[in-house]
């Protein structure tokens, strides 16, 4: 017996060892990474010819509708660039499950495959997490929609191509107050949702302060958002005669089912979140007749660039984008804008190129015409500014307000 | 070859764990030493050791007690949230980041304890099947609760608002904390590697001498046959209410060394899934066998990252994976095989003394 003792220890240290290899097989290349890093900012090395671009996102798991999106709408874009000759991009998209453990392993899988700009995350919480990792590694960071001010505060290199939260509860309160849609305002939202409420809270204070008054505020939870019938009726009696919903496309199509089945017709007003409705599998665009939402991008937009995407979009994965998409196809051209703008050259290290990319984005000459926006520029708390859009549903199609 | 006496073969197996757990952290320090590990596997350092404290913890429960609980991530999430509210309102008080991580570990094992203390003591009174309902919700009311709660310090102490972050009325200078359904989001990461390795120690010893104690006999006999183990004067409630309120502490404290470990943790996280993900390092480590739960939980926490080559195909991957294992330990040959090895010297039901 004494000897299988033995066995048994070699085959546990066996066992621990192979696990330690294959972890590390992927490291070989890693010190070529820390090379360059002796390599002075603004160094006088030859321009960048190509720039790795790290992605993270949720490709799988209940958030991978939004991931996808912004993987696929920066794929678009990656192409055009590449196809123009000059400076590539390359983009490694990584799965995060829209979940922060996950998020970070996938940062450091990317970090270890020499990445030298990222390009994410989509949901908020994965991208505080991430956000604080690339602060203090010094990647400079650029989120199509985790939209949450606690994404960028106290953090130089971290920028949003999204509105944040409180901006969107801020600005639908003035909408709502300017154009006399309704008097008599219920909200409802999920307040299980970071998005959600942080849209509610922003939009809660502004219409205290210019005096819209709130009848109603009916909450639901994460996890059961399938019957609405209470909050609806609890709105119904308040007398709304706007309903605000800052949540996701997802329950919101089943409230406006619910309400329409009891005869409750108020104006229905939602948030970015609520793009994509139309574009539901099995959803009833009748319903969202007269629908109003703030989205930064309309799929039904005229412009070039807008028919350009949406032609390309259509052809590469056989659905209409959405503005996560449309963020994500910002995001790239912004980083292309800034990686010229910024004379990036090939002897800069990842401290380097975050260091020059944040002097671009934050100088007051750097402006990027996006679908989402023209002109967007950055400040530097790192939140995007542009111009918000009111779209209205008009037999199924967006109509711009 | 000759029958070494129980408490060698213990000592002899104890020694295995404790020794295969020290030479993982050794070879680890020499390879972090030189540069040699992964960033990826160097991020993951942290979750595995948390992850391995959950399963060694769960696995009292499980394999050693005989009940099942299906809210382990609950006592998690206690434990993280309560240890990130302490260590984030000491931030100044407590100067020293190795101690304010002791502290955060101490009052996430200290609140889960208590919390399993509420949740077992009713409980555990019955029997049958009542523990996996009542543990499943209380995860759910724990993850709920937190997703609701807004959590502020200032000069005054802590706040506390269940309405928005604004309804904290924090003084100027103060800081909210837990913010309802973003979680905490601006945690500084105080958590190592080293630290995680003790727990580890910490919770392999916990569990293993009270297997050992006169208590542990106790509890295994009540799992065997309660009926049997009544009769002859052993309080059901009592043994079973130890083994789970030390399960929750040490859950607790695996926590709050997780929750240290990211800049930004949601309640979201700690849910049923992941309640699940820890019975399945159990379950695939063999149930009362803790150096097989050490095992599954840090193969299983790293194959996922391995598995990012194959891109879509990973979860598939991992589930076949999972199958696969199930299958293979559970067949006869691949069993005997082992035990021939004398890697598995008994079937599974005897596990828990070699463990």
């Amino acid at each position: 017996m004494k000897q299988s003792r033995i066995l048994s220890l070699t085959m546990a240290a066996a066992m621990s060892a192979a696990l330690l290899t294959s972890c590390g097989g992927g490291t070989a290349a890693q010190p070529s990474a820390s090379q360059p890093s002796g390599a002075p900012a603004g160094g006088s090395g030859e321009a960048i010819t190509t720039l790795k671009i790290g992605g993270i996102g949720p490709l799988t798991g209940s958030a991978a509708v939004y991931g996808l999106a912004t993987k696929q709408g920066a794929e678009i874009a990656v192409q055009e660039i590449n196809a123009l000759g000059g400076l590539q991009l390359e983009l490694n998209f990584q799965d995060d499950e829209g979940d922060a453990e996950k998020s970070v392993n996938a940062y450091n899988t990317l970090k270890g495959s020499n990445v030298q700009v990222i390009y994410g995350c989509t949901t908020t919480t994965p991208c505080v997490a991430v956000a604080a990792e690339t602060f203090s590694d010094r990647y400079f960071q650029l989120t199509p929609s985790a939209s949450s001010t606690d994404v960028t505060s106290g953090k130089d290199n971290v920028f949003q191509v999204c509105f944040t939260d409180p901006n969107q509860g801020t600005t639908a309160a003035n909408y709502i107050k300017d154009n006399n849609l309704g008097s008599q305002i219920g909200v409802i939202y999920n307040n299980g949702d970071a998005y959600s409420t942080g849209i509610y809270n922003a939009f809660q204070a502004q219409a205290d302060s210019i005096g819209l008054s709130v009848v109603s505020v009916q909450t639901f939870p994460e996890d059961t958002n399938t019957d609405f019938t209470v909050q609806l009726n609890a709105l119904k009696d308040a007398g709304a005669d706007l309903v605000f919903m800052p949540i996701y496309y997802t329950p919101a199509s089943l409230i406006l089912n619910q309400a329409k089945t009891m005869g409750f017709a108020p104006t229905f007003f939602g948030c970015d979140g609520m793009d994509g409705i139309l574009d539901m599998e099995g959803f009833d665009t009748s319903l969202a007749e007269g629908l109003m939402l703030m989205t930064p991008f309309n799929a039904w937009g005229e412009d070039e660039r807008t028919v350009n995407f949406v032609s390309a979009y259509q052809a590469a994965y056989g659905t209409l984008p959405n503005q996560f998409a449309a963020d994500g196809y910002d995001c790239m051209y912004a980083i292309y804008a800034a990686a010229q703008a910024a004379n990036l050259t090939s002897d800069m290290d990842n401290a380097a190129i975050c260091q020059a990319m944040i002097a671009t984005f934050t100088s007051g000459s750097f402006s990027v015409d996006g679908l989402t926006g023209s002109g967007m520029s950055w400040s530097t708390n790192g939140e995007v500014s542009k111009a918000p859009v009111v779209v209205s549903v008009q037999d199924g199609n967006y109509v711009t307000q | 070859m000759k029958k070494l006496s129980p408490g060698r073969k213990r000592l002899v197996n104890n020694s295995i764990t404790y020794g295969m757990v020290a030479a993982a952290f050794i070879i680890l320090q020499v390879l972090r030493g030189q540069g040699m590990v992964s960033p990826s596997l160097e991020g993951q350092l942290v979750p595995i050791c948390a992850y391995v404290v959950m399963a060694i913890s769960l696995n009292l429960v499980v394999g050693i007690s005989g009940e099942l609980s299906l809210g382990h991530a609950g006592f998690m999430s206690v434990g993280a949230f309560s240890g990130v509210i302490a260590a984030m309102s000491l931030q100044n008080a407590i100067p020293s980041p190795a101690l304010r991580l002791v502290v955060a570990m101490v009052v996430g094992a200290l609140f889960a304890g208590v919390a399993g203390f509420i949740v077992g003591v009713p409980v555990l009174r019955l029997r049958g099947d009542y523990l996996a309902i009542v543990t499943l919700a209380f995860g759910e009311i724990i993850k709920n609760i937190i997703n609701i709660l807004y959590v502020g310090v200032d000069g005054s102490g802590l706040h506390f608002s269940t309405k928005n972050e604004a309804a904290l009325a924090l003084e100027s200078g103060g800081k909210a904390i837990l913010k309802g359904p973003m979680g905490v989001t601006a945690n500084v990461k105080l958590a190592t590697f080293t630290a995680g390795f003790i727990l580890v120690l910490i919770a392999i010893t916990v569990v293993l001498n009270l297997v050992n104690s006169r208590a542990g006999r106790a509890i295994l006999a009540l799992r065997d046959n309660r009926i049997a183990a009544e009769s002859v004067g052993i309080g059901a409630t009592k043994y079973k209410l130890m083994a789970f309120v030390t399960s929750a502490v040490l859950a607790g404290a695996a926590g709050a060394l997780y929750a240290m470990n990211y800049s930004s943790v949601a309640a979201k996280k700690f849910d049923f899934n992941t309640s699940i993900l820890v019975l399945v390092f159990v379950v695939l480590g063999g149930m009362g066998n803790i150096r097989g739960s050490i095992i599954a939980a840090a193969l299983l926490t790293v194959l996922p990252e391995l598995l990012r080559a194959v891109n879509d195909y990973r979860m598939l991957v991992y589930a076949v994976v999972l199958i696969l294992v199930m299958l293979a330990t559970n067949n006869p040959t691949i069993r005997d095989f082992f035990s021939r090895l004398g890697l598995k010297k008994a079937p599974a039901k005897k596990g828990v003394k070699q463990a």
